[in-house]
């Protein structure tokens, strides 16, 4: 067999993880994503440690009208085609998203907009085939609107949504949706941010992705804690909730 | 696809404005042993893309590549400007089975590289005492290891590699290439510019073990007449030594020599797993134990009884216990508490290092300064690097516990060490003065025209480099203009 998984926005710190993890069961890689020098070095740390085939393919998330081509592309890859999808793509930004609504609006397509895009052709690719995976990284944010982060959270909150529903109508043909969503990870994204609360590794979150995907989990919280936290903070009336500064 | 060899330089130009700027953090770091804090403004690029970037645009005035944070001083601080951490540029690039030759990203640890190399035959030609040290460190401080006497320094395994320099060009150094830029970077403590990756050849390892054999001498002379007469037989040789035995013990040690075990050496409980990775579960030191609690009393107990129970014989040994002993003790550098200690190792010529390791050794043995762990091991030849340490003769390295009275008996020790024309690690060394250290290295102004032509805005500096005046203007090139 040498059907490949596909991970999109493959440069982030949690999606090399996951490449690793997803290498480690070799399985064959197409790493998608804007640098392709950073994506070569990955493919070559993965081809070299793990014995596997791993390709690259260019992608840029706010490109819509290279989509199409893009999966097409990716999923003639091999002669087996494609296993899974594994939706990487997240940008937080703090000052960009305070001010411009051109900047909000990037924030929301490079998290919402391009993950529908890709996956809608994922989702009709996969529902033909019969089985296969699709996963995501939403966020913990996504669970309720919060004064800190509420524009990062809608496009977050609003990906949960889309896979829920993406989830119910894959059901029956046998392909699983996971939505995972991490609490605070230390990548790139959040350095600098100083005394984040309960902090996690990349490498953790890819391991939690890595066993719900194993497992065709619908929703994986990542650390398994912040399942519990969130709930309570979804429980929370919303007249109590104004008053706080969350 | 990969390249074995690329054959010219890249020039690329400098990133797109619309790029995200890459964000800082104030922290405060310290070296290995804890002795110096400073606060730097930290960047942990994960793309060599936003790498370029913090080269580029840092808003400080200079910044520094830090590898593990191993070095034992201000090697990787540079206090009030900025740090990269190269903690996630760690991938391995290229590896031919053939030669053994690995690409590397700088980042990565020789830990990474043993995980992958040992398994396909292969282990790193010349290792630190650390497998926690990264490449773009062990190049940085050109690093040693129990073999220095037969296989050189860490320059010796180093084919090439590639450096970002301040102006944003990309050189390819090697013997033959850029060879100044080369031999500056090797020792040259990270600022000449920023290695991206390089290229070392590994050596064949038939097994994860090494064949041991121990043998006590009584005193300086025994160990260094021992060394003379059979370093050549053993790949790896070095002594522990007992710093506070004093008048006919004065350098008391047990001499500790292996070789790469072949198959056919090992027993049969081995041979089934031959290339074994762990060796046992890691410990850690949870917390800083208090102060003085490693005094003369309880070590010169402890030295004593592992001076007896040694008994001379010969193992079969584990790597991780031969080359790493304290990688398995996580944080071993809290033992000796919050205020740090000091690591001092200082190499003598051929000509004067059998008087200048017994000087050293009686003024440590005189103080009853407790070292817990002492080391004296040979020296082959140097190299052609201007600042790196080795130097053909001995060394001897060990770590003090902080006292009030360090900063004097650290000056004491240089000048007894210059006494012998002999010279202190860099990587260790937290009070070398300017100096000192130019008496130590005749060739820091050969050191100095190099970096100043890589980088003649000193866009990279460090605390360390401040302090030896590293960063000020070649002499020869100011009277040249």
């Amino acid at each position: 067999m040498s059907e490949y998984v596909l991970i999109v926005g493959a440069t982030s710190s949690i999606a090399r993880q996951l490449a690793g993890c997803l290498a480690r069961r070799r399985t064959n890689l197409i790493l998608a994503g804007r640098d392709g020098d950073d994506l070569a070095r990955t493919a070559a740390d993965l081809r070299l440690r793990f014995d596997i085939r791993v390709e690259t393919a260019a992608f840029d998330a706010l490109d819509f009208d290279s989509h199409a081509e893009f999966f097409e592309s990716c999923a003639s890859r091999g002669a087996a085609g494609l296993s899974g999808v594994a939706f990487c793509v997240g940008l937080l930004d703090e000052a960009e998203t305070a001010g411009e609504l051109s900047a909000v609006r990037r924030m929301i397509d490079v998290n919402y907009t391009s993950a529908v895009s890709i996956l809608e052709r994922a989702a009709e690719y996969l529902q033909k085939r019969r089985r296969g995976w699709i996963c995501a990284v939403s966020s913990v944010a996504g669970d309720r609107g919060r004064q800190s982060n509420y524009l990062y959270g809608s496009a977050k909150g609003a990906l949960s949504v889309y896979l829920q529903g993406l989830r119910n109508r894959l059901a029956p043909d046998g392909v699983s949706v996971i939505t995972v969503k991490p609490g605070c990870v230390d990548t790139a994204m959040t350095f600098g941010m100083d005394r984040l609360p309960l902090l996690a590794s990349p490498e953790r979150v890819a391991a939690d992705m890595d066993r719900g995907i194993q497992r065709r989990r619908s929703v994986v919280y990542s650390p398994w804690f912040w399942r519990p936290i969130m709930t309570a903070i979804r429980l929370i009336p919303e007249p109590i909730f104004q008053r706080m500064k969350l | 696809m990969s390249t074995r060899h690329e054959p010219t330089d890249v020039v690329q130009t400098h990133p797109a404005p619309t790029a995200r700027p890459v964000r800082g953090v104030e922290r405060t770091l310290a070296g290995w042993s804890n002795y110096d804090r400073q606060a730097c403004q930290v960047y942990r690029p994960e793309k060599v893309a936003e790498l370029r970037r913090v080269v580029a645009g840092a808003p400080q005035d200079s910044v520094l590549s830090r590898g593990a944070g191993r070095s034992y001083n201000d090697a990787a601080l540079n206090g009030g400007g900025g740090v990269l951490l190269h903690a996630r540029l760690n991938r391995l690039l290229d590896f031919d089975p053939a030669s053994g030759e690995l690409k590397c990203e700088a980042g990565a640890t020789f830990g990474e590289i043993i995980d992958f190399a040992l398994p396909r035959g292969w282990f790193p030609s010349v290792t630190p005492g650390t497998k926690f040290v990264t490449v773009g460190g062990a190049i940085a401080a050109d690093v040693h290891g129990k073999n220095h006497h037969q296989d050189g320094s860490f320059a010796s395994c180093v084919a090439s590699f590639r450096l970002l320099t301040a102006d944003g060009r990309e050189l390819i150094c090697s013997r033959s290439q850029h060879s100044d830029a080369f031999w500056g970077t090797l020792g040259g403590m990270g600022l000449t510019g920023v290695v991206l990756d390089a290229r070392l050849s590994l050596k064949p390892a038939p097994t994860a073990y090494l064949a041991v054999e121990h043998r006590r001498a009584e005193n300086l002379d025994q160990a260094l007449d021992e060394f003379a007469a059979h370093d050549h037989r053993f790949a790896y040789s070095v002594a522990w030594i007992d710093c506070l035995a004093k008048g006919k013990a004065l350098g008391r040690s047990i001499l500790m020599r292996g070789r790469h075990a072949p198959l056919n050496d090992l027993p049969r409980e081995l041979v089934d797993s031959p290339r074994e990775l762990e060796c046992r579960r890691k410990r850690s030191v949870p917390f800083y134990l208090p102060q003085g609690l490693l005094n003369r009393w309880t070590v010169q107990a402890f030295n004593s009884l592992y001076y007896r129970v040694h008994r001379d014989q010969r193992a079969i040994v584990h790597y991780d216990s031969f080359f790493y002993p304290l990688d398995s003790v996580l944080h071993w550098n809290r033992i000796y508490g919050r205020q740090g200690f000091i690591q001092y190792q200082a190499a003598f010529p051929v000509a004067s290092s059998r008087r200048g390791v017994a000087a050293l050794l009686e003024k440590l043995a005189g103080l009853g300064a407790a070292s817990f762990l002492a080391v004296l091991k040979s020296f082959g030849p140097g190299n052609a690097s201007p600042l790196s340490f080795s130097l053909q003769g001995h060394t001897l390295a060990l770590d003090l516990p902080w006292r009030r009275d360090l900063p004097e008996l650290m000056r004491e020790l240089d000048e007894l060490v210059l006494r012998y024309d002999g010279r202190t690690y860099l990587a260790k060394n937290p009070r070398l003065s300017r100096t000192a250290f130019e008496a130590m290295y005749p060739e820091t102004e050969r050191f100095r025209r190099i970096k100043n032509e890589l980088d003649p805005q000193h866009r990279f500096s460090s605390s360390l480099a401040r302090r030896l005046g590293l960063t000020e203007a070649a002499r020869t090139a100011v009277r040249a203009a």
